[in-house]
């Protein structure tokens, strides 16, 4: 997966989360937590949502990459990038 | 073998069973009754649909709103706003000798009661107002001081202190009297700065929201399944066993069938004393009527009143303390059609061991008395229904208990909650009132968080085997 192919995934993942947010202005270096309020619970989500879709392990102490939708795509490429999309 | 055995389908076993079934968590859910919801179930009864709990949906945020308990519910469940049909309340009073205080879904109405009727205390009702924490900020790992004892710092009219508490504790107190600070808080949001719907259709279009949902993600849901004991192997539970004697196997129990309850079920019983389980109930009175409330002038959503110097919230001697209660009229919500027929219900405490003492025919003569009382006592507060009822119910503590399996037939359980909901056995777990949160919203809040909290997370943490690259 290319870095825009692994943020599509984070924003179809936040769709899922929060379906009644509208996604189209999200701004990649603000964090989630101030744009969309998301909290710990929402945070358990996109790392459960990763394990269930892409089986790509977050451990507790990596939480904080995913602040922001830049970091967070910075924290996955790595593990993501051998990945294909179906 | 299940991941998960869920005891109830109440609002918090759904809402916990939605989440792990989210997850792949292989998960059922079994529920002793005919049919889901619990505490907050519906009947049909003379061809009409009744509810059994719902007055108000607590809780109401505007769609869109991101923060607090009905945005959580609605994100951690995958439910759109609008999938729920609230409708907002067209405002409600608190009625007490002498006094009245209105109150809607904005605070400001509030504020300006207490302002006009108790200049006195206004200062004292905004610094408290502003010194509550947000739900997030909240610390709910112990009970905390008592609201009374709080209340007292702010205000010294305790004629305000009653009235303000009386909405919050009817609706969610399980401690006679008083109730713990944090939950005062919590109930304060819920009520009087969030506010009152209903969805036109009642509770069924929630459980059924919930119920679709559940199954769709693969969730299994066993009705007439009573659990009648849990098998445990020293601190852990290994099964169930339900009342036809059928053995399920699973990892993990949740139970919302509440503490004192679950305890009983265990094989061998847990230690739990008998003043654990809660004694608040209540009777309900309900009447249709053969026209809509506000064609007689009945404009209010919600009365709650009280008829004596004090008001005394406690297990009453005799069955029902007609003193309080709350009145509530299903149509005066802002609904986009009003409802095809008219309704007012009257809720006041009820004491259960009176209630089952007495002999069927006693039991019948006394629901009628007692309903006759009930509704003598509302029309004090609330324009007189009485001549345009054309059908009527009442239902009892011992009605709660049949259908909900609860002790006592008490509707917020134990009044020593256990927030982090664990037990003794290190994988049963306990969700729904007893954990600590209790009305429709609350329920779907403890199970949706005990879940995280006792699966989720922990699943989170376990090796995933990533997929092999193609
Ligand atoms: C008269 C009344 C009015 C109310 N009004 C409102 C209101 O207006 N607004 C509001 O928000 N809330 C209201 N409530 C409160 C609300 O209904 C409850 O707080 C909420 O429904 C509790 O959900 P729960 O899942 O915790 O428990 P429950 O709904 O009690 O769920 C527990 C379930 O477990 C099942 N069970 C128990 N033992 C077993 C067993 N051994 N095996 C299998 N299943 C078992 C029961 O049958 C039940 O279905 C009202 C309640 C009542 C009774």
């Amino acid at each position: 997966m290319t870095t825009a192919e692994i943020r599509e995934e984070i924003i179809d993942i936040l769709e899922n989360i929060a379906p009644d947010e509208d996604l189209g202005g999200l701004k990649d270096d603000v964090s989630f937590r101030e744009q969309l309020s998301l909290d710990s619970m929402d945070f358990l989500d996109i790392v459960m949502e990763l394990r269930k879709r892409w089986r790509v392990q977050v451990p507790e102490e990596d939480y904080q990459n995913l602040r922001s939708m830049t970091s967070t795509v910075t924290y996955l490429e790595p593990k993501m990038r051998d990945l294909k999309r179906a | 073998m299940y991941d998960t055995i869920i005891i109830g389908g109440g609002l918090s076993g759904l809402a916990a069973g939605i989440r792990l079934a989210m997850y792949d968590r292989r998960v059922c859910i079994l529920e002793r009754h005919t049919t889901i919801g619990g505490l907050n179930s519906y009947y049909w009864l003379g061809g009409r649909l009744y509810d059994v709990g719902l007055h108000a949906v607590t809780n109401y945020r505007p769609k869109g709103t991101k923060r607090g308990p009905l945005a959580r519910v609605l994100r951690q469940l995958r439910i759109s706003w609008d999938e729920l049909h609230l409708s907002e309340q067209l405002g409600s009073l608190v009625s007490f000798p002498g006094v009245q205080l209105e109150f809607s879904n904005d605070l400001a109405l509030l504020e300006s009661q207490v302002a006009s009727k108790f200049p006195r205390q206004i200062d004292g009702f905004r610094r408290m107002v502003a010194s509550l924490k947000d739900y997030e900020e909240l610390d709910l790992t112990s009970s905390g001081p008592s609201a009374r004892e709080m209340l007292a710092s702010y205000l010294d009219d305790p004629l305000l202190v009653d009235m303000l508490l009386c909405p919050l504790l009817y609706y969610g107190s399980a401690r006679e009297r008083d109730m713990d600070w944090c939950q005062f808080q919590i109930m304060f949001r819920s009520i009087y700065c969030d506010g009152l719907s209903r969805p036109a259709e009642g509770i069924k279009i929630i459980l059924k929201t919930l119920t679709r949902k559940y199954k769709s993600l693969g969730g299994e849901l066993r009705l007439r399944s009573g659990v009648q004991r849990l098998i445990t192997a020293g601190d852990r539970v290994t099964g169930v066993v339900l009342e036809d004697g059928t053995v399920l196997e699973a990892s993990q129990v949740m139970s919302s069938a509440g503490w004192f309850e679950t305890a009983q079920m265990c094989d061998p019983p847990l230690p739990c004393k008998t003043d654990e389980a809660g004694q608040l109930t209540f009777v309900e009175s309900i009447t249709m009527l053969d026209r809509q409330p506000r064609d007689f002038d009945f404009h209010k959503t919600i009365v709650f009143y009280n008829d004596s110097d004090r008001f005394d919230w406690k297990k009453p001697d005799g069955l029902v303390d007609l003193r309080s209660g709350g009145i509530s009229a299903p149509n005066n919500f802002a609904y986009d059609e009003p409802l095809a027929e008219g309704a007012v219900r009257v809720t006041s405490l009820a004491n259960f061991d009176r209630w089952r003492e007495l002999p069927v025919d006693e039991y019948r003569r006394q629901k009628q008395i007692c309903y006759e009382a009930m509704v003598a006592a509302a029309v004090r507060h609330v324009p007189n229904f009485r001549p345009y009822a054309k059908a009527t119910d009442v239902f009892t503590p011992t009605t709660i208990r049949r259908f909900t399996s609860h002790a006592n037939g008490a509707v917020y359980g134990s009044p020593q909650k256990r927030y982090d909901g664990r037990t003794p056995l290190k994988n049963l777990f306990l969700c729904g009132s007893d954990q600590g949160f209790v009305g429709i919203i609350g329920a779907m809040v403890s199970g949706l968080s005990m879940a995280n909290a006792h699966c989720l997370s922990e699943l989170a943490k376990t090796d995933v085997q990533p997929v092999v690259p193609s």
